[in-house]
């Protein structure tokens, strides 16, 4: 086993078991820590991928944003921070077999996928995913039409929120 | 590259020991006398009523949407702003359609006084 | 390569928590200068040993933790707090590479291609240790310090990454050694774009809650804010975070905007690129200290509003500036063009400043 695997295999039970937490905590600011702690996990993935704009940019965007709303969104919410009601409804059953089988089922197509236990190219020497990143962004024959479409959606959300949280005069 | 990950790790390491070592040598030497005043909130010398944690003005909770949207929008800049050179005049336009765009919900948001602290 | 990693690892945070000590020192003795007072100067020769002595007073002091406190994420937050403000200058680059003992060695801990945003993330992390500690503590003025500051800091981090995003687009590069090389070819960034600095300096005060941003730390209002039920030497890992990022930051300041370490002969006695680092961030933390001496505290919601209505529409405009300049300096094939840069956002600037100016003449403004 190599070094990156361990690495690999650490942080994804780091991944799993917080995401575990976040769902079963009975505290809602522990569970949106047990939240920063997966995303974290996922930035320490994109890091062994070579991937280090993704890594970065999830630390920024996911912790440093995201996982900061949901914080101001709980203290905004609740004056308990302890909830005492049931954990699981009645359907947990059948949740949890529906579970079973779309990880089964997964488990079964990549295993009869061939490149799985293939290694990935090594990235040429030289190679810079960011410049890579921003000539794609705009130029016409790659992602110019999402780059833009992206600005409308935040458009959206910018409009919604101020609807939603606007308070009349 | 994941070298210099490695690097970082090892200096989020020792610095999380650094912390704990100070507030170890805290614990070790300092005073432990317990009192039933000095365990209670501070409230200035008066005795404290109600929860201590309050339910918070919806304010902060559009700042920090708003936070989300312009700190992706940042996010975009990074990228286009390495490769400006080789984009030209190209580059420019499409990220001033791209600002305009946010720009109209920004004066939106200005002008329903989301930005305003009363 | 392990050992290399500990050592500079050790060194950075040695070199951090000293400056730490002499930071508070400077601080004091600078604001009874400027107060015509003589400050601390019993502890040593002149008082050089101050820092030894508040460190041991903290060190027996009692730690208090209240009792309806979440205990474990009370513990938690003066580390989380006190870490990044440390890990940030991973990336920062000392002077350039050395040779000792037959090998070279770079003088920083790191080299990412995507070092500024790695320092937006570091710096956007830090915020969670002040709302933690605020929410942890149970207390309504620790709570309204931390929501205050952290809803201050995620403001002025949009102003910090549009200026980020000026240096990028004059160097072309995220890594911070590619920054300072940039800026040997040119200039100091800080001539092209002036108002670029100014406002980055203007948001880092206010990022890390210095005069006269420092509204979560209003003690006529709310006490302490967020560390107000802290004391001893979690107390103290709090203030230590608040002083190490102020040295982080003004190196990450010298770095962007003033030449990093850059000077003459720098290239032959590369020793010397610590030593001018040294210096420049020093006359920072000069203005840094000469900004709390003279400006009095803003108020919240004048605060909240200078930040999303003047800082963020201006970096907006200053990046457009310097594409605009930097284009027409690369189709035209003269950099002497460049200096539409600092023209044009010097008249932005200004034309802020008159805004600010009239928004607080005008009395429906409460």
């Amino acid at each position: 086993m190599t070094a990156i695997q361990i690495i690999f295999i650490l942080s994804a039970l780091v991944i799993l078991g917080a995401a575990v937490m976040v769902v079963s905590t009975r505290n809602l600011v522990h569970a949106a820590l047990y939240l920063v702690a997966t995303l974290f996990g996922v930035a320490v993935l994109y890091a062994i991928l070579d991937a280090t704009f993704l890594t970065v940019v999830q630390v920024v965007v996911y912790i440093g944003a995201i996982a900061i709303l949901f914080i101001f969104a709980i203290m905004l919410t609740r004056r308990e921070m302890r909830d005492q009601g049931e954990q699981l409804n009645k359907g947990w059953g059948a949740a949890a077999l529906i579970g079973l089988l779309t990880f089964g089922g997964l488990f079964m197509l990549l295993n009869n996928w061939r490149g799985v236990n293939a290694t990935a190219a090594a990235l040429p020497s030289g190679f810079d995913g960011v410049v890579e990143l921003g000539t794609a962004l705009v130029s016409t024959d790659a992602f110019v039409l999402p780059f833009e479409v992206a600005s409308v959606l935040l458009l959206a959300a910018l409009i919604g929120a101020v609807y939603v949280a606007g308070t009349k005069k | 590259m994941l070298f210099e990950y490695i690097a970082i790790a090892t200096l989020i390491v020792l610095a999380v020991i650094v912390a704990l070592i100070a507030i170890g040598l805290g614990e070790l030497f300092g005073p432990k006398k317990k009192m039933e005043e000095k365990s209670m909130p501070y409230e200035s010398g008066m005795t404290p009523y109600g929860p201590g944690t309050r339910r918070m003005p919806v304010r902060f909770y559009l700042i920090a949407v708003l936070f989300i949207l312009f700190d992706i929008e940042v996010v975009f800049f990074l990228p286009w702003a390495i490769v400006f050179r080789q984009l030209g005049l190209f580059g420019l336009i499409e990220m001033a359609v791209f600002i305009a765009i946010l720009l109209v919900g920004y004066i939106y948001a200005w002008k329903k006084g989301a930005l305003e602290w009363e | 390569m392990i050992w290399e990693w500990l050592i500079k690892a050790l060194v950075l945070i040695f070199t951090l928590l000293i400056g730490f000590g002499y930071l508070t020192y400077y601080e004091r003795r600078a604001l009874a200068f400027i107060q015509s007072r003589l400050g601390p100067n019993r502890a040593g020769p002149q008082g050089l040993m101050q820092w030894m002595a508040d460190a041991v007073k903290l060190i027996f002091k009692e730690e208090l933790t209240p009792d309806n406190a979440y205990k474990l994420v009370f513990f938690l937050s003066p580390v989380v707090t006190m870490v990044p403000s440390i890990v940030i200058a991973a990336v920062i680059p000392w002077g350039p590479p050395v040779t000792l003992f037959g090998q070279t060695f770079n003088q920083y801990v790191a080299d990412i291609n995507v070092g500024i945003l790695y320092l937006m993330s570091i710096a956007s992390i830090a915020v969670y240790g002040i709302v933690l500690a605020g929410w942890s503590s149970n207390n309504k003025y620790a709570m309204m310090g931390g929501l205050r500051s952290s809803a201050q800091m995620i403001s002025y981090e949009l102003t910090l990454g549009l200026s980020f995003v000026v240096v990028i687009l004059m160097a072309g590069s995220m890594s911070l050694v590619e920054i300072v090389e940039a800026q040997r070819e040119v200039t100091w960034f800080a001539v092209i774009q002036p108002v670029g600095a100014i406002l980055f300096f203007i948001a880092t005060l206010a990022e890390v809650n210095r005069h006269p941003f420092d509204m979560p730390e209003a003690e006529q209002e709310i006490v302490a804010g967020y560390h107000t039920e802290y004391s001893g030497m979690k107390f103290a890992l709090f203030f230590m975070a608040e002083y190490q990022k102020m040295i982080v930051i003004s190196a990450i300041m010298t770095t962007l905007f003033f030449g990093g370490y850059l000077g003459p002969g720098v290239d032959r006695f590369p020793w010397l690129g610590p030593l001018y680092m040294a210096i420049k961030i020093i006359i920072l933390l000069f203005f840094m200290i000469w900004v709390r001496a003279s400006w009095p505290r803003i108020r919240y919601n004048r605060l909240m509003a200078f930040g999303w209505k003047v800082m963020l529409p201006l970096a907006l405009a200053l990046v457009f500036i310097t594409a605009t300049g930097i284009l027409l300096a690369d189709t035209m094939g003269n950099p002497w063009l460049m200096a539409i840069i600092p023209v044009l956002s010097l008249i932005a600037g200004w034309i802020a400043t008159l805004m600010v100016d009239r928004s607080l003449r005008r009395k429906s403004y409460a």
